[in-house]
């Protein structure tokens, strides 16, 4: 398996599926309660679906789905802030 | 395909070839007009979508390399041996050609001379990409903010836009540190960048620097951690990581 990215890896597919830019957001991991930024999350790139992690405890907090168009966003536990103006 | 750009949406369009440039073996420069660019910020990147004829699609993310002033919008990409779209761009490619991406994406990873300085720059290989939009920004406008680039690569050989780094100004210093090889008269720095390295070619942690690290995970992971121990804010220190090689895939 190659080696996780960041969160800037998925800030297209965000802000395809949500129309704002993302990856300076802030959000709260379901799983442990930290506070991370979307642009600093643990992500894998190559699985079907991009996966994103909590850097802290390492729960997947979303999946991306890239065969829809828009990508579809299926959170599992992150509460993300506002966006700051895109 | 063709519909408009709606504010905010970000849809795929295609982008023309109009130069590609020889960087290093293993580097290209990528110069490409886009009929709807909207601008953008220093260390923004375009995600890039490949589509077969039986309409497999391959999709990866590569930084601008150019500066929001700058006429054309200039991507440089590593070719990844076995990766599945590095080697189309760098290899078939060809001027005049088609290319499908999206853009400008990115609000973490970004500086604008606004933002004020001193800036602090660290690069591992083809890290320097986003960097250099930052510098060229820099440059663009007649900034005077105090920078400072600690970049490391392989060989003198890989080392991306050489020529342009030796000259970049007034203002700004630039740190090579060479891991594999290097000339018999090498003056720079040489193996991996380490705690030791980072404390004499860095702004020191009292100089409140923006800090921006981008490179290959490891390296990212390696050179944050070290600046936080140096004493830098978590919260003054940007970072980007692509895979083992590349930039943000293959």
């Amino acid at each position: 398996m190659s080696d996780p990215v960041d969160g800037n890896a998925l800030a297209g597919d965000l802000r395809a599926s949500l129309h704002a830019e993302m990856t300076a957001a802030t959000g709260r991991c379901g799983h442990c309660g930290a506070l991370s930024l979307v642009g600093e999350l643990v992500v894998y790139l190559d699985a079907p679906s991009p996966v994103a992690r909590c850097r802290h405890c390492g729960s997947v907090v979303f999946v991306v789905h890239r065969f829809r168009e828009p990508p579809q966003i299926v959170w599992s536990g992150f509460a993300v802030g506002e966006p700051p103006a895109a | 395909m063709a519909r408009a750009a709606l504010p905010g949406r970000l849809t795929w369009q295609f982008a023309r070839v109009v130069e590609t440039i020889a960087e290093t073996p293993t580097a290209k420069t990528l110069v490409l007009e886009v009929p709807e660019w909207p601008g953008h910020d220093a260390g923004q990147h375009v995600d890039i979508r490949l589509t077969a004829p039986d309409g497999y699609q391959a999709q990866r993310s590569y930084s601008i390399a150019s500066a929001p002033e700058h006429s054309h919008l200039e991507l440089t990409i590593e070719t990844i041996d076995d990766g599945e779209v590095s080697p189309y761009l760098t290899e078939e490619l060809r001027v005049d050609d088609e290319l499908e991406l999206r853009g400008p994406i990115g609000g973490y990873f970004v500086w604008r001379e606004e933002l004020g300085g001193p800036l602090q720059l660290v690069a591992g290989g083809s890290g320097i990409v986003p960097l250099r939009s930052m510098l060229a920004h820099r440059a663009a406008v007649s900034s005077e903010i105090p920078t400072r680039l600690l970049y490391s690569a392989r060989t003198l050989e890989d080392v991306i836009y050489r020529d342009e780094l030796a000259r970049a100004g007034e203002g700004v210093t630039l740190d090579l540190a060479l891991t594999r090889a290097w000339p018999p008269d090498w003056a720079g720095l040489t193996g991996r960048v380490d705690q030791d390295t980072i404390a004499r070619v860095t702004f020191a942690a009292g100089e409140r620097p923006w800090v921006y690290v981008c490179g290959p995970t490891g390296f990212v992971e390696h050179v944050s951690a070290s600046m936080v121990a140096a004493g830098h804010p978590a919260d003054r220190i940007k970072t980007e990581r692509f895979g083992p090689s590349g930039t943000g895939g293959s």
